[in-house]
């Protein structure tokens, strides 16, 4: 019964969702406010709706409601709840329902909280967003009902793929989510804007809360599948240049430029077409992501039972959505009334940089993704364009970024002085320098390469501090008064510094681990020991443990580090017996300066165990270096300025004077 | 005076679209260089057992071989770390040799892919073996070179749905 009202209840969030589109739009042309209001009822009532939908799921997976198909093909009573929970969201059907749910949050957001919008603006936005939302009902409706019945119901379920019962990989596709899809809401605001045909500081005020929140979120969930893949999967690494992984990175990169680029909108009024265009591509690069991942293109973790026609139908809404939308550019665009003018050295001008490299990088990233996908279309023959190509495009393009970085909130706006600038980073070069000669001396092989990514890290990281001492006046002003300045800084201010600042120490965890990760592959019988640097790695034998819904085949070591406090560690290899299927879990002991990283293989009596032990240096630092990111994204969501005294449009939009 | 003064601003802001362009274009010519130069050696083609008999593939070449582990083939090679197996598409078969853990799902009679080189015509050397499955147990790219070679059994393997790999 709770499963049918689920059904139900989306059929009727579709209604909503046709309601609030229409609403909205005729609302906002013809300017009555009480239709107006009407699209902002229905975007609440969409979203109740939706989460009733999506609450009757997960009730059907709690109490293993096995009459479901869905269920049945992605749960089992054996399984514990929070797995079960997540169950709702590890398949195709559920994940779409998800996406749906957290962009009718967003909408809903949009009218509870866009109090201070214009309210045809906000009628528009709420009506591009209902479109978005009917297209995804219809698909979930049409062809990916996860309310589905079988009779009659089997006794038990087919279980959910291991590999995806982990508590990092639980949390993974929502927080993902709410990234992909929060940059819908930047996509509606530009599209609003479009219809507008008015974009101005105010508009980029309230866009940019939304890109934030979804930038940071997107961050968080890219790195939480990365750590997912470092430890689950047992390759010893953290990021493989898979198409799945770019598919998130792509993104992601647009997102940064637009994250950055909307700054300029907001402080200087410039750049405001190329803003709409970023706003319009982020989302894009996001509906790809969805399709590439989920239509079974590319064979993957992520690709649920793949079904031509849902493959189709998704297109279909990508070639709507971002056709649709780069058509009412290309129409509208032109019309938008020219911005305040920079020069080329100068922070706006050191934003288009920024957003120029970022943009190529992900149109790199783009190429090799999708080129062996067109090239088997084409000639059939199959190809795969793995790493190198990727540190052969992907690095050489952030490598200056990076080092841009380091200089660009140095400028002033309109006109920066680079001199000056320069001038400012003299004891950051220095310290850069001493530093990249000490690591290109020290560190044996590639040790130039390593070198340079130190040094970019160094470089980057004093600039930020730079920047800092800077605005509080540091050795130019009193301590007291110094300190004044520092406790005056506004949020948005420091999100900014910790985001640079976490990049910095996230260059040099992936520049560690590029470089200088040790690997042995050694057979050991018991109590024999392996060494690895400074190491002694003891095997003591293997034993069976009993999990919840699978046996381990758990591998005991012993290690000695130097002249520290012996540890032991375990490395295992699961079976789920529901689905006769192996997992690895390796066996990590975390560090500051390295991770030694047990992976365990085949076991054989004659021979012994295989094992695989590595050691990863700064690999740490990769996943500190994204949650300062992550933080300093969402302390600048707090800043007040986004919060209160949100103004009111700019009633005089003409030229500003020449100078 | 205002005149003069609009004259000058759209001057500037022509040279301001000048320099975009101009860096525009710069990042767009670095762009196609390094993508230019990065996707002619770090392509990695793939072979089905067949294809390697038929051409000519210089053992300096980076290559995937995919198909099905011959049943019976898997075994430890001498340096007891290694395993030796046979990849066949049922028309020709090739011997691999690998040296690692292999990935949870490999298994005899079912599809594997691995990277590596070619060592000689019989041997290949295999540096990954990725167990790229979706619930069918079967790499795309096998199956097609099963199809290929006209040994493609509908139902191999589809019993039991688990999936793996990133």
């Amino acid at each position: 019964m709770i499963v049918e009202l689920g059904h139900f209840t989306l059929i009727l969030a579709f209604v909503f969702s046709v309601t609030q589109a229409a609403f909205g739009f005729t609302g906002a042309a013809a300017q009555r406010i009480d239709w107006i209001n009407a699209a902002k009822i229905a975007a609440l009532v969409q979203f109740l709706f939706t989460t009733l939908a999506f609450a009757a799921l997960t009730y059907a997976y709690v109490t293993s409601d096995f009459s479901v198909r869905n269920v049945f093909e992605n749960s089992h009573t054996l399984k514990p709840l929070i797995y079960k929970i997540s169950g709702v969201w590890g398949n195709h059907e559920g994940s779409m329902l998800l996406w749906v749910l957290v962009l009718a949050l967003f909408g809903a957001a949009v009218a509870r909280f866009g109090g201070n919008l214009p309210s045809t603006l906000r009628a528009r936005v709420l009506g591009v967003q209902a479109l978005i939302g009917i297209a995804f009902l219809t698909f979930i409706l049409a062809t990916s009902n996860p309310f589905e019945r079988i009779v009659p119901a089997p006794a038990d379920g087919q279980g959910l793929n291991p590999l995806l019962q982990d508590p990092g990989l639980a949390l993974h596709p929502p927080i993902l989510y709410v990234g992909y899809v929060g940059f819908s809401v930047a996509f509606s605001f530009a599209i609003a804007a479009l219809i507008e045909g008015n974009i101005d500081a105010s508009w980029a005020r309230w866009v940019r809360p939304w890109t934030l929140l979804a930038w940071s979120f997107l961050t968080g969930g890219i790195a939480l599948g990365s750590w997912w893949a470092y430890y689950e999967l047992g390759w010893g690494g953290w990021w493989y240049w898979d198409p799945v992984e770019n598919a998130s990175l792509m993104p992601w990169l647009v997102g940064t430029a637009l994250l950055h680029s909307s700054i300029v909108v907001e402080k200087r009024n410039s750049l405001k077409s190329w803003t709409i265009l970023l706003s319009i591509l982020t989302f894009a690069l996001s509906l790809i992501g969805t399709f590439l991942v989920r239509s079974g293109v590319l064979t993957s973790v992520h690709t649920f039972a793949t079904d031509p026609d849902r493959g189709v139908f998704i297109l279909a809404i990508l070639c709507l959505a971002i056709g649709g939308g780069l058509a009412l550019y290309a129409w509208r665009a032109p019309h938008l009334k020219g911005g305040r003018l920079f020069q080329p050295i100068s922070r706006e001008g050191g934003v288009l940089l920024n957003n120029l490299l970022l943009t190529t990088a992900a149109a790199t990233v783009f190429l090799g993704t999708v080129y062996p996908l067109v090239l088997e279309v084409f000639n059939g023959s199959k190809i795969s364009v793995g790493p190198p190509y990727f540190n052969a495009t992907f690095v050489p393009l952030m490598a200056p970024l990076v080092a841009a970085v380091a200089v660009g909130p140095l400028l002033g706006w309109k006109r920066g002085d680079i001199a000056g600038a320069l001038s400012r980073l003299k004891a950051t070069a220095l310290t850069a320098i001493i530093v990249f000669i000490f690591v290109a001396w020290t560190a044996g092989q590639n040790s130039v390469w390593a070198a340079l990514g130190i040094f970019l890290a160094v470089w980057l990281a004093g600039g930020v501090l730079t920047e800092l001492a800077r605005k509080i006046g540091l050795s130019r002003k009193s301590p007291m008064e110094s300190w004044r300045r520092l406790m005056r800084i506004p949020r948005s201010s420091w999100g900014m510094s910790l985001a640079h600042f976490g990049l910095a120490v996230f260059i040099i965890g992936a520049t560690g681990l590029s470089f200088w990760k040790e690997e042995k592959i050694v057979l050991m019988q018991v109590s024999e020991t392996a060494e690895i640097k400074d190491y002694r790695v003891t095997f003591n034998g293997v034993r069976d443990q009993k999990g919840p819904n699978y046996i381990a085949r758990q591998a005991v070591f012993t290690i000695q580090h130097k002249d520290k406090e012996k540890f032991s560690m375990t490395a295992e290899k699961r079976r789920y017996p529901v689905s006769q299927q192996e997992t690895t879990e390796a066996g990590i002991k975390s560090g500051w300066l390295e991770d030694l990283y047990i992976v365990i293989g085949t076991n054989d009596e004659k021979n012994g165990q295989t094992v695989r032990i590595y050691l990863m240096p700064l690999v740490g630092w990769v996943w500190m270096g994204v949650l300062i990111m992550v933080f300093g994204g969402l302390l600048s969501l707090t800043d007040r300025r986004f919060r209160i005294g949100v103004p009111e449009r700019q009633k005089i939009a003409g030229p500003s004077p020449a100078e | 005076m205002t005149d003069t003064l609009a004259l000058k601003r759209t001057r500037r802001q022509k040279s301001q679209r000048f320099y975009t362009l101009l860096l525009g274009l710069t990042m767009l010519g670095l762009a196609t260089a390094l993508v230019l130069n990065a996707l002619e050696d770090s392509i990695v083609f793939f072979y089905s057992p067949s294809d390697l008999r038929a051409r000519n593939i210089s053992p300096e070449q980076r290559i995937r071989v995919g198909g099905l582990v011959e049943l019976g083939s898997w075994k430890t090679a001498e340096s007891k770390t290694a395993h030796e197996f046979t990849v066949t598409d049922g028309k020709n078969k090739i011997n691999a040799i690998f040296n690692g853990i292999l990935p949870d799902l490999f298994r005899e009679g079912q599809g594997v892919i691995a990277e590596g080189r070619l060592k000689n015509e019989r041997l290949f050397i295999a540096e990954e073996v990725l167990a790229k499955h979706d619930e069918k147990y079967m790499p795309r790219e096998v199956a097609d070179a099963l199809k290929k070679s006209g040994h493609w059994n509908e139902n191999a393997g589809s019993d039991g749905n688990p999936k793996e790999t990133k």
